[in-house]
């Protein structure tokens, strides 16, 4: 791959996880919001593809391949259970802040990523490394769907891109951490969507509803 | 030695793994009742055998240099052992009285059991990985573990506190993930790419400053998650008052700990970095925020699980102030006092959870009389409770004593005195809630008396339970004397801790060959 193509390829790939992390804010039916996720996850195995074929690192094609069926597979599958069980519920009914003020957030969060990581940006400039702020853009707005929205399952999906932000980080920074912390994470994400989605379930069991306002016995 | 030592290290994490395999096959039996606490005490006696070695031998490592074992990491393995020997040994009796009266049945015994064994495996995982990265794995992989077991009673409340548990701490420890992510960025891009403890401490002067103090504040804040320390706090309450007592216990008197150990390691090589100022001075906004929030928060406080939940927050916060001061003797004190809180911290909970088991209420203010209907039981929540409050001979006094002094000398006299009124706040709040507690008529007197009509009005909402009328008339009928096992182990608890703290004895040395671990790289290193 020629290196002009390979930076486009890369920033398009970055631009996707950007939108799709955008669009989860932006709307509101969770059957949507988990199918964008799973795009999300299919465009991080494509980027980390990319730089694998820039580097000729067959170890990172291979992540790649796990990437694209953990994240574009078997996670959003395991949401989309989560919600056939949860019955007529489907919609974020109420997030606390509203869709208008969500999207100007997420504005606000990608100049704080700009300004936050310069000094990563000017450490090794590459065209890699020029994409940490989209990276870090995505965690920031995981970070904000999870506080703001009210239904389990929406903060669910928050942090897991929260999560697909600082995957997407690593990868950008050096894609090396060694195979067995990379397949730790990988288990360590798989194994605690599995502890919430029991979770929802018993919630479900319990109070009803997936509404986390339901969740005020305990306090100060 | 060495091949030795190396299939030593992994005993600690191996035998609790196996006693888990033990209770997934054979499940909760006569035969397997004490299995956890044997797997526990060898699990002491490997920790021991350990620092011996480290001490004589120096630093050892196996499964090809994944696991690296020096003074600080055997000190906590002894720490993790003695706690998990008192939680396990007080186990059979909790889940008996918990199958007796209908709440668990032999399947959540087994279950209860195979969890706190893998959780005991993971937090000896997590002191031993000399790999910033395997340390992650490890420290969220003890999360995964207890969300089940905060959630076991299946109520409401514990459904909701193993909920919070979950998000709150997955996502502190995802800030350490992307700390961790950056740090190993600056290690690359100072040529010498990799998350090793040891290589990233001697190749810190060279990585680059900006980036480093970023990563830095990730790892603090994500790991501090699981500390306890504010901001990210609002789980610890929830999860330890809502958790089986001896998961509290263990939660409480080592997890917390465990966390707070992974913060050492990332001070250390900030140190390295960045100089002692930067770290500590996140630490000391970290420590007087912990023990801000306890004081406010003990003040008012109606339930006394949640009541031992804040002041874990409040030893959290002690332990960050002296970690940030940062002496040797300073660090020296934050290690004893962590055995110390752990023994006498998990002395109370188990307690606690008997006493939760006796009287059917959590609430303080439903809870009296005690020391007159069972005194045994009485005299350890009190004997624990001063030992927690940091009265000599307690070993609190004197590592309390050892970071207040360690504090002045490094010239922070007015953040400790700061300190020093916040722990009075606290120590009078805690006095008054367990003299409540302990002392004064138990409820069956009370009935006759003019205190009967005004009790039920403070009491929970309905809700919660049964109401408080109904409450008292089954916490006078149900009060029977705590099995002697438990009294034993209470006693056991309290008197290791009072022994430590007259004579620290052979462990001495050891608290400062580890106390030397963080500061002599630093010293090494610093160019």
């Amino acid at each position: 791959m020629g290196t002009a193509a390979y930076v486009q390829v890369l920033d398009l790939a970055c631009g996707g996880l950007l939108l799709c992390a955008v669009l989860v804010l932006w709307r509101r039916e969770l059957a949507v919001i988990i199918r964008v996720f799973a795009a999300q996850g299919v465009i991080l195995a494509v980027l980390v593809a990319v730089l694998a074929a820039h580097q000729h690192s067959p170890e990172l094609a291979v992540l790649a391949l796990g990437l694209g069926v953990l994240r574009g597979g078997v996670l959003p599958w395991l949401l989309a259970r989560a919600l056939t069980a949860a019955g007529p519920a489907r919609r974020e009914t109420r997030p606390l802040v509203n869709v208008a003020a969500s999207l100007l957030a997420a504005a606000v969060l990608a100049l704080l990523s700009y300004a936050v990581s310069r000094p990563l940006v000017a450490l090794i400039p590459s065209p890699a490394t020029e994409a940490i702020p989209v990276g870090l853009t995505v965690v920031l707005i995981g970070f904000f769907v999870l506080v703001t929205r009210r239904r389990a399952l929406s903060q669910l999906v928050g942090f897991l891109l929260m999560d697909n932000g600082i995957t997407t980080v690593g990868f950008l920074t050096s894609a090396n951490a060694g195979l067995v912390v990379e397949l730790g994470v990988s288990l360590d994400v798989l194994l605690a969507v599995l502890v919430l989605r029991i979770l929802t379930a018993r919630i479900q069991e319990t109070f009803g509803d997936a509404d986390l306002d339901e969740l005020r016995e305990l306090h100060d | 030695m060495p091949e030795i030592m190396s299939g030593m290290l992994l005993v600690p994490i191996g035998v609790p793994v196996l006693a888990a395999c033990g209770y997934g096959l054979a499940g909760w039996r006569r035969g397997t009742v004490w299995l956890a606490a044997v797997s526990s005490g060898l699990v002491l006696a490997a920790a021991i055998t350990i620092a011996v070695t480290v001490a004589r031998f120096g630093p050892a490592s196996a499964v090809g240099g994944l696991l690296r074992t020096d003074a600080l990491s055997a000190f906590m393995l002894i720490v993790i052992g003695a706690i998990a020997l008192l939680a396990t040994a007080a186990t059979p009796a909790y889940l008996a009285a918990e199958i007796t009266a209908g709440r668990a049945s032999a399947r959540t015994a087994a279950r209860h059991s195979l969890l706190v064994g893998l959780f005991v495996a993971a937090m000896a995982t997590a002191v031993q990985a000399a790999n910033l990265g395997v340390l992650w794995v490890a420290i969220e992989a003890t999360t995964i573990v207890t969300a089940f077991l905060v959630g076991q009673r299946r109520t409401r409340a514990a459904v909701e506190a193993a909920w919070k548990y979950v998000v709150i701490c997955s996502t502190g420890i995802a800030l350490a993930l992307l700390g961790t992510l950056i740090l190993n960025y600056a290690a690359t891009a100072a040529g010498r790419p990799g998350l090793d403890l040891v290589e990233l401490t001697a190749a810190a002067h060279s990585l680059d400053r900006p980036v480093t103090r970023i990563a830095v504040v990730l790892l603090i804040l994500g790991f501090g998650t699981k500390v306890g320390l504010v901001p990210m706090h609002a789980w610890l309450p929830d999860a330890h008052s809502q958790a089986p007592a001896p998961v509290s216990a263990l939660m409480s008197g080592v997890l917390l700990s465990v966390a707070f150990y992974a913060v050492l390691r990332v001070k250390a090589i900030s140190d390295a970095a960045l100089g002692s100022g930067f770290a500590k001075a996140v630490l000391l906004v970290m420590a007087l925020g912990a023990l801000a929030v306890a004081a406010t928060l003990l003040l008012a406080q109606r339930d006394y699980k949640r009541m031992l939940a804040y002041h874990s927050i409040e030893h959290m916060g002690l332990l960050a102030l002296g970690g940030a001061v940062g002496s040797r003797l300073a660090v020296a004190a934050v290690l004893l006092h962590i055995l110390g809180h752990g023994l006498a911290k998990a002395v109370l909970f188990l307690a606690a959870g008997r006493i939760l088991q006796a009287t059917g209420t959590s609430q303080v203010n439903q809870v009296h009389g005690l020391a007159g209907r069972d005194p045994a039981l009485a005299g350890c929540v009190g004997l624990g409770v001063v030992a927690l409050l940091g009265f000599p001979p307690f070993s609190l006094f004197a590592s309390e004593l050892g970071m207040f002094r360690a504090g002045v000398t490094a010239g922070l006299g007015p953040l400790i005195l700061a300190a020093l009124v916040l722990v009075l706040v606290i120590t009078a709040a805690l006095f008054a809630h367990s003299a409540h507690m302990l002392l004064g008529d138990p409820p069956s007197a009370r009935r006759e008396g003019p205190g009967a009509a005004t009790a039920p009005t403070n009491g929970p909402s309905p809700t919660n339970g049964p109401s408080p009328a109904t409450t008292i008339t089954t916490a006078t009928t149900s009060m029977g004397r705590t099995p002697a096992s438990t009294i034993s182990v209470l006693v056991a608890g309290l008197v290791t801790c009072a022994v430590l703290g007259m004579a620290a004895g052979p462990l001495q040395p050891l608290l400062y060959l580890a106390a030397d671990t963080m500061t002599a790289d630093t010293i090494a290193a610093t160019p």
